[in-house]
């Protein structure tokens, strides 16, 4: 067995095998892997006795699980309306020069990961963006970098 | 009896049982509601809303398809609100829809195409998105063409994947404006567990879902003076076809089919039955065979029951979802199949033809079958066996190109030599009918009398139950198979793949014991295929099984052993049922593939 049968082998004995559990064994996978690969998908159909394609459509659904490989750690920067006329943009330039990655993309070191996102509930300190899950608000350019910096040396 | 609902649909007053939708009361008023998502062999899923109505005192439009009726609603289906909300609905669906129509392969056979002409939809209001959307299209499947571009996410093909066939290939991915049909990953279709079976094609209001079409290489094909056309023709599409050229379904429209094909320009029109016939002798072999070997050689390895073969879908999803009974499958090739060896070798060697200037067509109402004709395993003949199949629908786009009238044709006869059959082989073309075929023979063969049911007609392995059971009682048997003596012989018919994993899954785990199991991919067998006009509803497939059994009770052979042309290929080429030379061109054994 591979590692991922084995994590998710060990995941369905956890939570059952009835379709109910595929949501808490995804978001298991999600904690330890931070994103779910073709591999562990497939391993998840098995078990659960699911089409790969609706357990695919299930994870594709959901922002925070990612069905591609993800950084160690994922920026996810507010594109909603307020964080927006608060200065989104100057923000994902601050972002993209300091990574020197676009949108969507991931550094070549696997470190970050940059996406946008729909609204985090945090438009009265807008602009707001999460890394992994730490919240970060009231962002200029200049606390952007410094932040992002800090990462870097973690 | 359940109660009954009163309420009035744009003002006239209807009664309908609990339970009917609004969009089924406005039915029995003969008020027309539009719908796109709405399929009668799916669950609702009101995902489309073009099939919004107005409920008086309620302040929004409700879908009617999901909707049911309440004593005293009362329903407008033509107001103002409705007229303008369905006309943004299609407007809106169109702005993210590649409407190229005069280029589209379902142009003139396209629900959405219909409603945008019944709402003379002109300039539009909405932006066009089509340019910004980045869609693919996925050719990678000999069967299936899937195009994102046509697609409205009405998910009919999602539902009849899921709900019809227990496959689901085909799944909704992302969410809002990301959202798509996909398969696993959004792998090209040819990689993904899909059988090709095509109810999915069959079920697409539009463009999105269509089958590879060979037409112009079949055009190619016939212009070529250096080249022997044949053609062979299954037995649903017989009973279809009119469909598509001015008939109501359940028309049998033989004779004018063969005549049409002639006229295209064909060498040899040919009837698959005649190898359906053949199939039915190497099957039922097959099966007194193993039956022996059981019972009289205590041979533990042989696998019972035995199952059919000739269901392309049904072949490629035991591959992907059964690969542990693959040995119960019947070693032989399906009817298309063993055709297309027979005219390469036999046909080719009777009429002095080199093989390599054959070119062989088969008409099936199947899209399954485009794929199992580029098999790997269909090339016995030296060549691949057949070279291009098209679906009923393709048949008729080239009868029309020809400038064909088709409802005036006089009738024609199939050429001689391999276009000979009996009514057994008609009735493959129906759930249950490869059951009853291969019981009218193997009853015969082993007890020297007919099968004991008025006029040949074995009732019970027919109709339209997802899945069916009958036994047999054999007695009095010859004397070669006295070991069959007082048995009683379990059958079990399943069709759509969704009834097919019921029946394997408890076979798999020994709830339920047969000799014998006819499986068929589409819901109502062959009649109901992939490749067979669209629509195709309950009450059409009940239709092409009425015409299917009017076909085989017309025709004067009604079983396969008196076919005079079986004999003859008995005696001239092949010598013996599961002879050598059968192996050879008439036999195979697929191989496991992966679930996922």
């Amino acid at each position: 067995m591979s590692n991922s049968e084995i994590l998710v082998k060990e995941l369905a004995d956890k939570y059952g095998r009835n379709r109910e559990s595929l949501m808490p064994i995804l978001q298991d996978v999600i904690e330890v892997r931070r994103y779910v690969t073709d591999e562990v998908l497939v391993s998840v159909a098995k078990e659960l006795d699911l089409s790969a394609a609706e357990v695919f459509g299930t994870a594709s659904f959901y922002s925070f699980i990612d069905t591609k490989e993800v950084g160690k750690y994922v920026i996810r920067l507010c594109k909603t309306i307020v964080c927006d006329m608060k200065g989104k943009d100057a923000i994902i330039g601050a972002l993209e020069s300091t990574l020197r990655i676009k949108v969507g993309q991931t550094t070549p070191d696997k470190k970050f990961t940059l996406f946008t996102t729909n609204c985090l509930g945090w438009c009265h300190k807008g602009p707001a963006m999460l890394i992994n899950d730490e919240v970060y608000t009231e962002l200029t350019p200049g606390k952007a970098i410094e932040i992002i910096e800090n990462y870097m040396h973690k | 009896m359940s109660k009954m609902i009163n309420l009035t649909i744009n003002n006239m007053p209807v009664s309908v049982e609990e339970g009917t939708t609004i969009l089924e009361a406005a039915k029995k008023l003969s008020i027309s509601i539009p719908t796109l998502c709405y399929h009668e062999d799916l669950c609702v899923a009101g995902n489309c809303r073009v099939c919004v109505v107005e409920l008086v005192g309620m302040r929004t439009l409700q879908a009617s398809c999901a909707v049911p009726a309440r004593d005293n609603m009362q329903i407008l289906t033509n107001s103002m609100k409705v007229r303008q909300a369905r006309r943004h609905i299609i407007e809106l669906l169109l702005s993210e829809h590649n409407a190229d129509c005069t280029k589209c392969y379902k142009n003139g056979n396209c629900e959405l195409q219909e409603l945008s002409n019944e709402y003379r939809i002109g300039n539009r209001l909405f932006a066009d998105l089509v340019t910004e959307k980045n869609y693919t299209i996925d050719q990678s499947s000999p069967s299936i063409m899937k195009d994102d571009s046509k697609c409205i996410r009405c998910q009919r093909c999602v539902r009849t994947c899921s709900e019809l066939q227990a496959v689901s290939a085909l799944a909704v991915s992302g969410k809002g404006n990301h959202m798509k049909i996909s398969s696993f990953y959004d792998h090209p279709m040819h990689e993904v567990v899909c059988t090709n079976c095509g109810q999915c094609i069959n079920r697409c209001p539009t463009g999105a879902l269509i089958e590879r079409n060979y037409i112009d290489e079949v055009w190619e094909a016939i212009y070529n003076p250096n080249k022997h056309v044949v053609v062979q023709t299954a037995p649903a599409v017989r009973v279809a076809l009119g469909e598509e050229l001015g008939y109501d379904p359940g028309e049998r429209v033989t004779g004018k089919m063969v005549a049409a094909l002639r006229r295209l320009g064909f060498d040899s029109v040919l009837d698959t039955d005649f190898t359906a016939d053949l199939t039915i002798m190497e099957e039922g072999t097959e099966l007194l065979t193993r039956l022996k070997k059981a019972l009289v050689d205590g041979d533990t390895s042989v696998s019972l029951p035995m199952f059919t073969s000739c269901s392309p879908g049904w072949i490629k999803f035991i591959e992907h979802m059964f690969p542990e009974l693959l040995p119960n499958l019947s070693t032989c090739k399906s009817p298309q199949q063993m055709f297309g060896t027979l005219a390469k070798t036999y046909y080719a060697q009777r009429k002095n033809i080199d093989p390599k200037d054959m070119v062989s067509i088969s008409i099936m109402p199947c899209t399954a079958k485009k794929f199992e004709s580029v098999r790997p395993e269909m090339r016995d003949s030296g060549f691949q066996d057949v070279d291009y199949v098209l679906t009923t629908r393709e048949l008729a786009i080239m009868i029309k190109q020809a400038g064909i009238n088709f409802m005036q044709l006089e009738d024609d006869k199939y050429d001689r030599f391999m276009g000979d059959s009996s009514g057994a082989a008609v009735i493959f073309g129906a759930t249950g009918g490869v059951m009853e075929a291969a019981l009218r023979t193997a009853y015969e063969l082993v007890t020297g009398r007919e099968v004991p049911f008025a006029n040949l007609n074995i009732t019970p392995v027919r109709g339209m139950e997802g899945v069916k059971e009958a036994s047999i009682k054999i007695e009095n048997v010859k004397a070669d198979w006295s070991f069959l003596e007082g048995a009683e012989l379990k059958v079990a018919i399943a069709h759509g793949l969704t009834n097919a994993k019921k029946l394997m899954t408890a076979i798999r785990d020994g709830k339920a014991s047969y000799h014998f199991v006819e499986v068929m991919a589409c819901p109502g067998g062959c009649l109901g295929g992939g490749g067979q006009p669209i629509p195709t509803s309950p009450e059409i497939r009940k239709k092409r099984t009425e015409a299917i059994y009017a076909e085989d009770e017309g025709l004067p052979i009604r079983k396969s052993h008196e076919n005079p042309e079986v004999a003859a290929i008995y005696a001239d080429f092949l010598s013996e049922p599961l002879g050598h030379k059968s192996h050879e061109l008439l036999h195979t054994h697929y191989k496991a593939r992966k679930r996922y």
